[in-house]
């Protein structure tokens, strides 16, 4: 998947490639992972949670300000609403996932980060292609 | 690092609260449907309301009953609680009859709603949601009946305040 958006974002110049959504996807996974062995160890989210969710965020605030620097420099996604639904949608996820595993300090609050952070790459994905579409 | 500590086990008395432990995951899975159907709505009516009025109408309001169902998980009193059940009611015969009509007679349905081929767009999630909804809904029915037997009866006689300064 990504390296075929790599190929075809070589072609068009496309911003939303490569590392950039590689990074979060592999970081979200990552977290999804250690939040799955909290929740089943019964454990409550740990300080290495919220710390992934930290980084997580940091790294879709990158691709964010990466993408609205392109938008800057006339590039144009296909579908712009899709594209900026699918963007304020995944930047407001970790937060999310920060806030309900606050409230619930309990193996269930792993499974809350868990969860949140199986959906983020399922949204970078068509974050992708929507972005992908237009620029081919 | 990692915390060793094994969560508590919690007290019988609030291990099955319907808005805590699994019941606060159900209302994180019920915010991101509430997210995704609305901005997906809001969008395709904002953009091409004229080329399926039906699809996109169906999307907001599958849209609006996510939201009430997260807010009725949430405040999980006797009102939430109905609220709630009200709501998975509606999303299980919705995501059934779309799936089915979509099947039966396509053409109805030119566009994807949250609920077409019984939610298989979003994992068939959709399809999994109501059902745990009333699951947990049915597991935490006794959830209000043991938290007023835990509180203390208002008393019907006004308190004592012979002793002390008057309570304010």
């Amino acid at each position: 998947m990504t390296e075929a958006s790599a190929t075809t974002s070589a072609a068009g110049d496309l911003p939303v490639d490569g590392l950039l959504t590689a990074v979060p996807i592999a970081l979200s996974l990552l977290v999804a992972g250690w939040a799955l062995v909290a929740t089943l160890r019964h454990r409550a989210p740990d300080r290495a949670q919220f710390a992934g969710l930290a980084v997580l965020e940091a790294a879709l605030l990158v691709l964010t300000v990466v993408t609205l620097i392109a938008l800057g420099g006339g590039q144009r996604p296909d579908e712009p609403g899709s594209f900026f639904g699918y963007l304020t949608t995944l930047v407001c996820l970790p937060p999310l996932a920060w806030v309900l595993a606050r409230m619930e300090p309990t193996r269930w609050g792993s499974a809350i980060v868990c969860t949140i952070c199986l959906v983020t790459p399922v949204v970078l994905v068509r974050l992708q292609q929507t972005w992908t579409v237009l620029g081919g | 690092m990692a915390d060793r500590r094994p969560t508590e086990r919690p007290r019988a008395a609030d291990r099955t609260r319907t808005n805590s432990g699994p019941g606060r995951l159900l209302i994180a899975v019920y915010l991101l449907f509430a997210i995704a159907a609305t901005s997906r709505a809001g969008l395709q009516i904002a953009t091409r309301f004229e080329a399926a009025p039906m699809a996109y109408l169906l999307s907001a309001f599958a849209a609006a009953v996510y939201i009430v169902a997260a807010v009725g998980l949430g405040r999980a009193g006797r009102t939430g609680r109905l609220i709630a059940l009200a709501c998975c009611t509606v999303e299980l015969v919705g995501v059934v009859g779309v799936g089915a009509v979509s099947q039966a007679r396509p053409e109805l349905f030119p566009d994807e709603t949250v609920w077409s081929g019984f939610g298989s767009g979003y994992g068939y999630i959709p399809l999994v949601l109501p059902v745990l909804g009333l699951f947990w809904l049915w597991r935490t029915r006794h959830d209000l009946d043991r938290a007023a037997a835990s509180r203390p009866r208002p008393s019907r006689v006004a308190p004592d305040q012979s002793f002390g300064p008057p309570a304010t």
